[in-house]
Order: structure tokens, then sequence, then C-alpha cells
């Protein structure tokens, strides 16, 4: 970790699977001690591009480097050092907690104990219960516990806390809290830009194969010049001119029979739109305001929203 | 940082973990061959074989009745009319039907190609030709033999002991690796500094802890109850079984090497099995197959297998005398392991 090298760094990646690019041409570099972000919606090709870095997946075309080696060439001793948590790592169901943390922690040459790791995902209660018995949280939580046996020095971990409660998910949370704390490298995919905030210390969009868009959490809601989203509803619905007059409205996005508007100052647009509106003689239904998040960076730069549920 | 267990070890302890815990395995495993054993056990039990049913048909039909019947070597059954009879021939019902159409000449219908048939041919006429008044210019006298060790039983138990080994090496080995592999429970694995020869080998030790029980229970009922000799030495019966163990473990790690479904694999495993079960001396001697084939049939691990088990229980043979067999076990262990983690799909 002294070296200030990169942890992680790729170019040019290329994957096809049949006619379907799933990564095209992708650019990534990690600094090490960092937590970097992958956003993107389902199919965008967060995890290919991570099976790619973790060593599972060959790419057709691009440059890996991890930790300085390649793979194919320092296989074991990458493995020894990294920490995989796949997006759905399956464990056999019919060992218990312990005895498969006890089985993970035999491949690393050095690593946590398994009661340590017991302790670092709160799963001391489940230690004797079988795999197969636990709920999801838990088992995800488990499968953490797995990649962090050899407690590694990059930590993949893909979709770690999707389809979670909020008790599992925030406890995965504050472990990789820890785990960057202590100053080792993790590298995250997700679609739930609040994972992404709160965790990422750079954040990464990636959409159709490649980064559309990189920067701090923050960085990349300024980028908007909006940081405000005026979210509302009208009987009958209006015009689109109606708002371009009103002052101070960036982007404008219809929605689902509603508006999102970007606004530099609330103060400003809030009172300009309701008096446009009544101008207009339509009916306010719904309003609502909230600061820019990267959802909505992603939903300005691409159209759409990150989770098409 | 803390101390860990050695990795061959884990993965092996887990492995067997997983299987006593699966109980329909367990089922295959143990139950399944002794009710097998039981089955061909009374199958084969100690007495002569039943009298093979015959029919008779014609005007003396009765007559021809009486003498077999007091012959007891066949069991007689008359028919009205000549296509009945031969109707109940063609559906197996009789191995031979006697025709005798009134002028005290006899018919003698049957396919020569059925032993039982030709058997009742001759129990048949001699039956018929002593009720006659034919006498034997020759007296002979039968000695019956009933030694231990040279009945069907005695050649049948290692073959089943053998058949075992090779159906629970391959399908348990088997089985396990394409259900890990459906699961996808081995891609997690395959992230880690896993040595992938830990993984393979320890799906083969696994199967020594089976192969103790397996082994000892097979050999157990065969002795206790039908008193199959152990003329050799225990521990070369033992280091025979072991070989044989781990080289089916092998092909059946090399059969489910690449398979991605259980179908794939299951017919995979059939085609390696099934000719082993005809060719490799199970219930009859490998030798009664063509000299040409012999060179073959002899390089089979369940023949060689076999071959060892039957020497070594029955003629008492030593390590040494066996030690060609326990060498072609090895070869194809070390090939199969190797081949199959050469080409071993791990996703």
């Amino acid at each position: 970790m002294s070296s200030r090298s990169p942890a992680i760094s790729c170019r040019g990646l290329r994957k096809s699977y049949d006619d379907v690019k799933a990564v095209d041409g992708l650019d990534l570099e990690v600094e090490p001690g960092e937590c970097f972000g992958m956003l993107g919606p389902n199919g965008a090709g967060k995890t290919t591009t991570i099976e790619i870095l973790e060593g599972l997946t060959k790419a057709d075309a691009g440059d890996v480097t991890v930790l300085g080696r390649r793979w194919g060439h320092h296989d074991r001793e990458l493995r020894e050092r990294l920490g995989v948590s796949l997006q759905e790592s399956r464990l056999t169901e019919k060992l218990t907690v312990y005895e498969t943390l006890e089985l993970f922690r035999s491949f690393y040459a050095h690593g946590r104990s398994p009661e340590q790791l017991l302790e670092d995902l709160s799963l001391e209660e489940k230690r004797d219960a079988r795999v197969g018995k636990l709920s999801g949280g838990q088992r995800q939580r488990l499968a953490v516990a797995c990649a962090l046996a050899g407690d590694p020095e990059i930590l993949f971990l893909d979709e770690p806390t999707t389809g979670l409660d909020p008790q599992s998910r925030l406890q995965l949370w504050e472990r990789i809290a820890v785990h960057k704390a202590s100053g080792r490298t993790v590298l995250l995919t997700t679609h739930y830009m609040e994972e992404a905030e709160r965790l990422c210390d750079r954040v990464a969009i990636v959409d159709h194969g490649r980064i559309i868009a990189l920067g701090t959490p923050s960085d990349l809601v300024a980028s908007l010049n909006a940081p405000h989203i005026i979210d509302f509803a009208t009987e009958p619905a209006v015009a689109e001119e109606l708002l371009a007059r009103i002052p101070g409205v960036g982007d404008r996005r219809q929605r689902d029979g509603r508006w999102l508007l970007n606004a530099a100052s609330l103060a400003q647009a809030v009172p300009a739109l309701l008096a446009a509106l009544d101008g207009a003689g339509a009916r306010l239904v719904s309003l609502s305001t909230h600061r820019a998040t990267l959802e909505d960076v992603f939903l300005s730069m691409t159209g759409r929203e990150l989770r098409d549920e | 940082m803390s101390e860990r267990k050695n990795p061959l070890l884990a993965l092996t302890q887990a492995r067997i973990r997983e299987f006593v815990r699966e109980p329909e395995a367990l089922f295959w495993v143990f139950v399944f061959p002794i009710l097998m054993a039981v089955v061909l056990g009374f199958a084969f039990r100690d007495r002569p074989p039943d009298p093979v049913p015959v029919g008779v048909v014609g005007p003396g039909a009765a007559a021809l009745e009486e003498a077999l019947t007091k012959a007891g070597t066949t069991k007689p059954q008359t028919y009205a009319t000549p296509p009945e009879g031969l109707a109940a021939l063609r559906t197996g019902k009789i191995a031979l039907l006697v025709e005798e159409s009134g002028t005290n000449d006899l018919v003698y219908h049957f396919d020569p190609t059925r032993p039982d048939a030709r058997i009742a041919r001759l129990e048949v006429d001699d039956a018929i030709q002593r009720a006659r008044g034919r006498t034997d210019p020759t007296p002979a006298e039968e000695t019956l033999v009933h030694e231990k060790g040279s009945r069907y039983i005695d050649f049948l138990l290692p073959g089943i002991l053998g058949l075992n080994l090779m159906g629970t090496g391959i399908w348990g080995v088997g089985f396990s690796i394409v259900n890990a592999r459906l699961k996808k429970t081995l891609k997690v694995m395959v992230a880690t500094p896993m040595r992938k020869s830990d993984f393979l080998l320890a799906q083969m030790l696994s199967r020594f802890l089976f192969l103790i029980l397996e082994v000892g229970l097979i050999l157990a009922f065969g002795v206790v109850a039908f008193q199959v000799p152990i003329r050799g030495s225990l521990s070369v019966v033992g280091l025979t079984t072991i070989l044989g163990s781990l080289c089916f473990a092998g092909i059946g790690l090399l059969v489910a090497a690449r398979a991605r479904t259980l179908e794939a694999a299951s017919g995979l495993m059939n085609l390696v099995m099934v000719p082993m079960w005809l060719l490799s001396g199970v219930f009859f001697s490998s030798d009664r197959f063509p000299k040409a084939a012999q060179p073959v049939i002899q390089a089979l691990p369940l023949t060689a297998l076999n071959n060892a088990l039957r020497a070594v229980m029955l003629e008492g043979k030593t390590l040494a005398a066996v030690s060609g067999e326990l060498l072609i076990m090895t070869i194809w262990g070390i090939l199969a392991f190797a081949a199959a983690l050469k080409i071993f799909r791990w996703q």
C-alpha cells in the first residue's frame, strides 16, 4: 500500500457474449485505500467488468493489472491478496456457518480466524446453523465473511446489498467502512445510488459497457449545475414551452405523468413555477423537491432511471 | 493472524459432512448394495435349480406327463392342441414342447440357443427313454460338489463388491461435482487461492470413509450369510479395494469434468459403466468373451479389480500375485485424475 501505483487498473476492456457487447472499451483506475463504486442499471456490464478484474472471466481485449500483477501469471499470489464476493455467492447448503468459514480460511496462508469473521459480520448467533437455513441477508453476510477470510488487500463486492433487509444492509455497510478505514481497497458494484453515495470515495457511472461519468459523488451531483430537483404533476398537464420560461431551471424531463425540473435555486424557481401554472390555469396535483442525487445524474445523462422496475 | 487447517483436509472433511447430511445419498451408497446382495443371495442360494417347465401334446400326452413327473427333473404340462403348445413355447412359458403323434414317435420343439431348453431336451429324452424300457450299458455314479469357495455365490460376491466400488466411486464423485457446478458453489471457491488439485483430490479421498463401511458391509454379509471364504490376507483385500475405489473416483472426476447437467453426466456415467458391467466378469467369467477381445477386457479397471478380489479371496493369492491388477487400477486412477484436472470446467 506504500506504492503509489493504482490498486486496480484496466484499459480498453472489451467483452462480448454472442452479439451482445457487455463491456465496450472500459478504462478504470482504482487507487489504493479507496472505495470505488461502479454504479449502473442491470445489464450495464458491471458484473462482467468486475469478474474480469477478479480474474474469473477472460476479456476479449484490454489490459488489466491488479496490485501491479497480471492475471495468467501470478494468479495464486493475487488470489491470496484478494477477497471476492460474487453477485450470487452460492455456498454449500449442508455445511454450517462456522464450517464454511473454517473451509474458506484454510485456503489462505494468512487471514482472519473463523471467530473473528463471525464477529465481523455479526453472525455469532448463526455459528452452528446450516447455510441452507439462513435468510438472504445472513447468507450475503456469510459470503462477505468468506471474502474477508484472507484479510484481503482488495475486496471485490458485486452488488453486496441487492435485495437485503435494511438491517443486513447497514451491517454490511459498516463492515465495508471498517475495511476501508484500515487502508485497504474496495471495489463494489451497485445499482443503489444511496449505497454509492454513502460508501464510495469515487463513483463510475456505467452504461452500455462503458463509463459515462466518473468522480466523487458530490462532484457528479455538482456537475448537474442544478443541485435541486422539483418534482410535480398538474391537472391538466402543462406543455414544455411554459416551463422553459421559468428562470433558473435547467434540465426538464417528463416521467410517469410528472415533470422533473433541475433548478439552481429553489427560492427563485418555485415561486416562478407556481405563478406560471396559475397563469396557465393548471391545478397542482403534487409538488415535492429534493437535493439532486446520483440517480438524477444518471437520469439526466441517459434519460433512464437506474432501476427499471 | 490465525492458524489454518490443512486445505486438503478441510475440503475432504467438508465433502464428507456434505455427504452424510444427505440422507438420499447414504441410502444409495449403503442400503442399495445390501439389498442387491440379499436379492442375489436368494436367487443363487444353495439348492438345485428349479425343474424346467416343459409341455406335452398329442394322444399319448397323459403317459408322457406321468413319466416326466415320475422322473422329477422337469415340470410337465399337457396342452390340448399342438398350436397351443407352440404358443406357450414361443412366449417362454415352457422351454421345450414334446409332441407325440400317436405312433409312439416323438418330436421335440425347442430353441437350441436357450441353455435351459437344451437341458430340458436331455432330461425329457432321458426320462421318456427310461420309462419305455431303455437300459444303460454303463452304470454311472454321482458325487455332488458343495465345497465352499467353488459355488456360484463365491464367484458372485467379489464381483458385487467390485461393481459397488465402481458404482459408488463414479456416481458419488461425479454426481457431487456436477451438482456443485449446477449450484455454482465451485465459482466462489475458484476465486480463492484454493489449489484445484486439492479440491479434486478431496473428492477422491472423501471416498475412503464410505469405502470402509461399504466394503465391510458387503464382505460381512457374504461371510455371515453365505460363508464366502476370504482365503488370502485381509490387508491385501483392503489395499485392493482402496486402489479400486480411488481408481473409480478418478474416473468419476473425469466423467464429470465438463458435464453441465446431471443428464449429460449420467449419460456419460452409463456409457462408462455399462460396458464394464457386462465385460468385466461380475456375473460370469470374462474368459467367456472371444480371445480377440481379451486384451481390452483385461485392461478394464473393473476386470482388474474383480480378478484381484477373486484371486485373493477365493484362491488365497498374495500381494505379489495380484500386483499386475493393482498396477492397472493405479494407472487408470492417475491418468483419469490428471486428465480431469486438465480439462475440468470450473464455472
